[in-house]
């Protein structure tokens, strides 16, 4: 039976918060929300103790696919069920079971409308996001990346604000668009080795212009999902109108779903395409982490601008992926879990304000500390981790980019340090208009500070944030087998011999 | 003697079905209005007698009978075997919504299997006449049931609309074929072949004859520049007949294609890829972008067929195996998908009203989460998302086409297939995120709700494991065309 169970790990950590919605949703009953809500929990609890294993079970020398499993799928097209995680997969699904637990107590009090089918949404998308992560076979893959479009797409658009359709409608097809253009050269690949396996792909010699063509339908769907600039737009819409579980996994998880990819697809199955572009990558993650940041600046809505923060963030992601060194791969991957968790907390903290006063606009609120002084303490907490205070992992990993961009030239870190700067300038300036100051109005004076469930909420973020601020090494030790591996990978040319 | 016993096991589910659409077609004349059910149960069973005739006496081989007019293959069998399926869930979700508007006939049940005894000689008519003839005798008999509601003014109109294009769209096709019987001198589909492989036909005729052959298909299939029956039909018709028109035929359209052109015409390839191409194309842009302006249910669905069939077009311009095979994977996804579409919309409609609008599915999910549910996965399915039946479809097809080399037109697909997939959402949209206008409790049969469930979750389940089906399409295409 362990034994059964440590063979089929990544199945179970996939399937049992699919199979935990579809129970949720049967036993729905509006009247007995309590019900709904105890057992959405347990099955988000569980959920996340399945993947604990993938930590203690990882054997941190090894670099390549670990916990395999599979059967064929379907034959006809040679398509496998097959399951495997690295050390760059692992720290993603433990960040997606881990949240999602956070998303469902957020969710406690707060919605009240179909509560049994908000739940469901949330643990069906958490197994598919696992499913993203670890799939190795591409058709797997795709199914798992579209399929999850669906409980977000709902989500958006059942429990979200005022725009919500418009927001709902603009995330999928904007997403679509990207993953259908993948699925073609998925489809390419296929004629050209006669598998999905991406393993496959990754040995498989192509000329440059082919390598670019693949390079670019792979940047169309994993651009998209980051957000890349300029194709960024639809994030700013979805999270606003987002409720607060939706932006969370939207920024602490789907968009990590495009930056793991890059270093799952495009980068490995195109190297030399990779390596060619690259100057161009690097100049849209620049562009991102400055020109985002100032955007962010201006924002009057809280949510927008977090949700540009974070396009500003993950702009660091990008950048370290495409300087090709050790301290920018592991940088990214640092910085994308400590945003997921930072980011978590934003959306979180904003929730935190939004329930009470109905509003996102800065300007409802001012002297929120004299109120609330135990959420405004974690709140600048969260802004300082946010604009990359030493101790707090929002610093780690920004660091390590900025240190491996200085090994690849002056100027890319040059440009990359602003966002020390304009992070603070925006996330601090928000936290004085909105925290510090007189009691602004009515509502601002009747504010109640945090129920217990916040505050565990909070808590354990905050834990985590200043865990992997201050000790990131399991960690950093967890990807660094597989980040060499994939390096070597990248550095050798798959051009066929001869061109 | 031995021969016309085995002409007549050959053809035995045929006999059958057009046994029993005279045996209702004289029963109704006895039965009072109660005991009407009792053509029902008739029609079901007819169904089930010739799918059971047709696995008994299935072989995997090819198998000729009427002096070599008729042909029984795997493809025919197991598309016959889909054509009892979808008439069988017709008559199940139509039954209540004709009860209720007075056409509960013995009519409709006989018209029905006249039209799937056309369908199924379309399936296996090897000769330019049998085909022909099995496509009239369909026809006909869906001008006769779209006109079934005789005080519909509506639904006569959309009947004399299709039946004068229709005639049209027919003669067209007997003038080609006419020209390839001048050609090649003689109406069977393996003769024909011979002799155009013997190369003494005159290329420019067999091109003149080949054009009209395909715009009488087109037009049948429902295919750009020959659509504009389809959307006019579609919202006229009673929607039990929409329900009909829009799924079963396309999969006797698929066999009269490959029967005519691909086993018949295959010297002629490169000729009618090219038109087929062309329709693909236009097909799916009319489809996906004109389908975002209606507010019409049915007629949305009506431009949502064309864009399907343009897809069913693409698989087949490949010219391949693989690509005959994506094609037929696709129209048969397409018929299950549709049948539940339509199934839903009669769930809808009670006494007295039509769920015609887009607005009338909204808030369903606050009526009825299980409904919305069922509904959802076919939108989903329609527009090729995955999980579903529907993304398969569309991922078969698109790498038959590109492994025939039209890389920037499965890029193009893949753009109409985003903007399609807009319209699919809006339906969600309404279903989910708007508010119900109408409270009204859903009433249905308990068979219907249990059919019209098995039949969406089945574009889910098969979703997840669509290895039986598409082994079942490459069985029957492989062992059919070699």
């Amino acid at each position: 039976m362990v034994e059964y169970f440590t063979q089929h790990i990544l199945s179970f950590s996939i399937w049992i918060p699919v199979l935990a919605g579809v129970i949720v949703l049967l036993t729905a009953n509006d009247n007995k929300p309590c019900t709904t809500r105890w057992l959405a929990l347990a099955g988000s609890i569980v959920s996340f103790l399945v993947t604990v294993p993938l930590y203690t079970h990882f054997n941190f020398a090894d670099g390549g696919f670990q916990f395999q499993e599979g059967f064929r799928w379907i034959a006809s097209f040679n398509i496998n069920y097959h399951l495997g995680a690295d050390g760059i997969a692992v720290p993603l699904i433990l960040l997606t079971s881990f949240t999602t637990v956070i998303v469902v107590i957020a969710a406690w009090e707060v919605i009240e409308k179909r509560v049994a089918q908000y739940m469901a949404c949330f643990l069906i998308m958490s197994g598919l996001m696992i499913g993203v992560f670890s799939a190795l076979d591409a058709i797997l893959y795709y199914v798992f990346w579209e399929a999850m479009l669906i409980p977000m797409f709902l989500v958006i658009g059942i429990w979200g604000g005022p725009n919500r359709v418009y927001a709902t409608v603009k995330f999928f097809l904007y997403t679509l668009l990207g993953s259908l253009l993948m699925l073609v050269a998925f489809i390419f690949l296929f004629h050209s080795t006669g598998s999905f396996e991406i393993i496959d792909y990754y040995n498989l010699p192509m000329p440059l212009n082919v390598q670019v063509l693949i390079f670019l339908a792979f940047f169309a769907a994993f651009a998209v999902k980051i957000p890349m600039w300029p194709v960024h737009t639809w994030l700013p819409d979805a999270h606003v109108e987002a409720p607060t579980g939706g932006s969370v996994v939207l920024a602490a998880i789907a968009l990590k779903l495009g930056g793991y990819s890059f270093l799952r697809f495009a980068m490995p199955i195109a190297p030399d395409a990779a390596h060619y572009l690259s100057g161009y990558m690097i100049a849209l993650s620049l562009i991102a982490i400055v020109y985002i940041a100032l955007v962010a600046l201006v924002q009057k809505d809280m949510k927008k601008l977090i949700a540009y923060s974070s396009i500003s963030h993950m702009g660091f992601v990008t950048l370290g992926f495409f300087l090709f060194n050790n301290l920018g791969l592991d940088g990214a991957i640092v910085q994308m879990v400590s945003h997921g968790f930072i980011s978590a907390a934003m959306f979180l903290a904003v929730g935190v304000l939004y329930d009470r006063v109905h509003s996102r606009q800065i300007e409802s609120y001012g002297g929120v500390a004299n109120t609330m002084p135990t959420f405004a303490a974690f709140a600048v907490f969260f802004a300082m981790a946010n604009s990359g205070l030493p101790g707090t992992s929002g610093f780690v990993g920004e660091f390590m980019v900025i240190l491996g961009a200085i090994q690849a030239n002056f100027w890319y870190a040059f440009l990359a340090s602003f966002t020390l700067i304009f992070g603070a300038a925006y996330t601090l300036w928000m936290v004085k208009r909105v925290f510090y100051g007189e009691v602004a109005n009515e509502h601002v004076a009747a504010l109640k500070d945090l129920s217990k469930r916040e505050f565990l909420i909070m808590a354990i973020l905050a834990t985590l944030v200043l865990a992997l601020g201050i000790y990131p090494q399991p960690l950093t030790d967890m990807t660094n087998a597989t980040v060499t591996q994939l390096l070597t990978h990248l550095a050798q040319s798959k051009l066929p011999a001869g061109l | 003697m031995e021969n016309i016993r085995y002409d007549l096991i050959t053809a035995l589910p045929e006999i059958i079905i057009l046994s029993m659409a005279m045996i209702v077609l004289i029963a109704d004349l006895f039965l009072t209005k109660c005991s009407r059910i009792a053509i029902y149960g008739l029609s079901q069973f007819a169904l089930l007698a010739a799918a059971y005739v047709t696995v008994t006496t299935h072989t995997t081989s090819v198998t000729y009978a009427f002096t070599g007019n008729f042909v029984d293959d795997p493809m025919a069998d197991v598309l016959k075997l889909m054509m009892f399926l979808g008439t069988s869930l017709i008559f199940v979700y139509s039954r209540q919504y004709l009860q209720l508007r007075n056409m509960f006939r013995g009519e409709f049940y006989s018209l029905v299997l006249f039209a799937l005894v056309g369908m199924m000689i379309m399936v296996s008519g090897q000769s330019m006449l049998t085909l022909y003839v099995g496509l009239e005798l369909l026809s006909l008999s869906l001008y006769a049931l779209v006109a079934l509601d005789r005080d519909n003014a509506r639904a006569t109109e959309a009947a004399m609309k299709y039946f004068v294009l229709g005639a049209l769209a027919s003669g067209m096709l007997l003038y080609g074929m006419s020209m390839v019987y001048g050609m090649t001198g003689s109406l069977n589909i393996s003769d024909i072949h011979a002799a155009l492989m013997s190369g003494a036909a005159i290329h420019s005729v067999l091109i003149l004859g080949l054009v009209f052959i395909v715009a009488g298909l087109a037009f049948k299939l429902g295919a750009v520049p020959f659509q504009m029956w389809v959307p006019d039909v579609y919202e006229g018709s009673p929607t039990a007949m929409t329900m009909l028109i829009s799924s079963v035929p396309k999969l006797a359209a698929f066999a009269f294609i490959i029967r005519m052109l691909v086993q018949g015409l295959q010297t002629l390839v490169v000729d009618w890829q090219q038109m087929l191409m062309i329709m693909a194309v236009l097909s799916i842009i009319l489809g996906n972008i004109t389908a975002i302006a209606q507010t019409n249910l049915k007629r949305m669905l009506a431009y949502s067929t064309i864009s399907h069939v343009g897809f069913v077009l693409y698989g087949l311009m490949s010219a391949s195996m693989n690509g005959f095979i994506s094609a037929m994977f696709y129209v048969v996804s397409y018929v299950i998908m549709t049948l539940a579409g339509f199934g839903m919309i009669l769930l809808l409609s009670r006494k007295g009203f039509e769920a015609e609008s887009l607005n009338d599915l909204k808030g369903l999910n606050q009526r009825s989460p299980w409904h919305a549910f069922l509904m959802l996965i076919v939108m989903f399915s329609m527009a090729g998302v995955p999980p579903t039946l529907g993304f398969y479809a569309k991922f078969t097809v698109l790498q038959a086409a590109l492994q025939a080399g039209y890389l920037w037109l499965v890029v193009f697909a893949v753009l109409m297939a985003v903007i399609g997939a807009f319209y699919y959402l809006r339906v969600i949209k309404l279903m989910y995120f708007d508010e119900p206008i109408d409270h009204s409790p859903i009433e249905a049969p308990v068979d219907m709700r249990i059919a019209l469930g098995v039949n969406a979750l089945a574009l889910l389940v098969i979703g997840l494991m669509p290895e039986g089906l598409m082994e079942l399409c490459a069985y029957a295409i492989s062992k059919s065309l070699s």
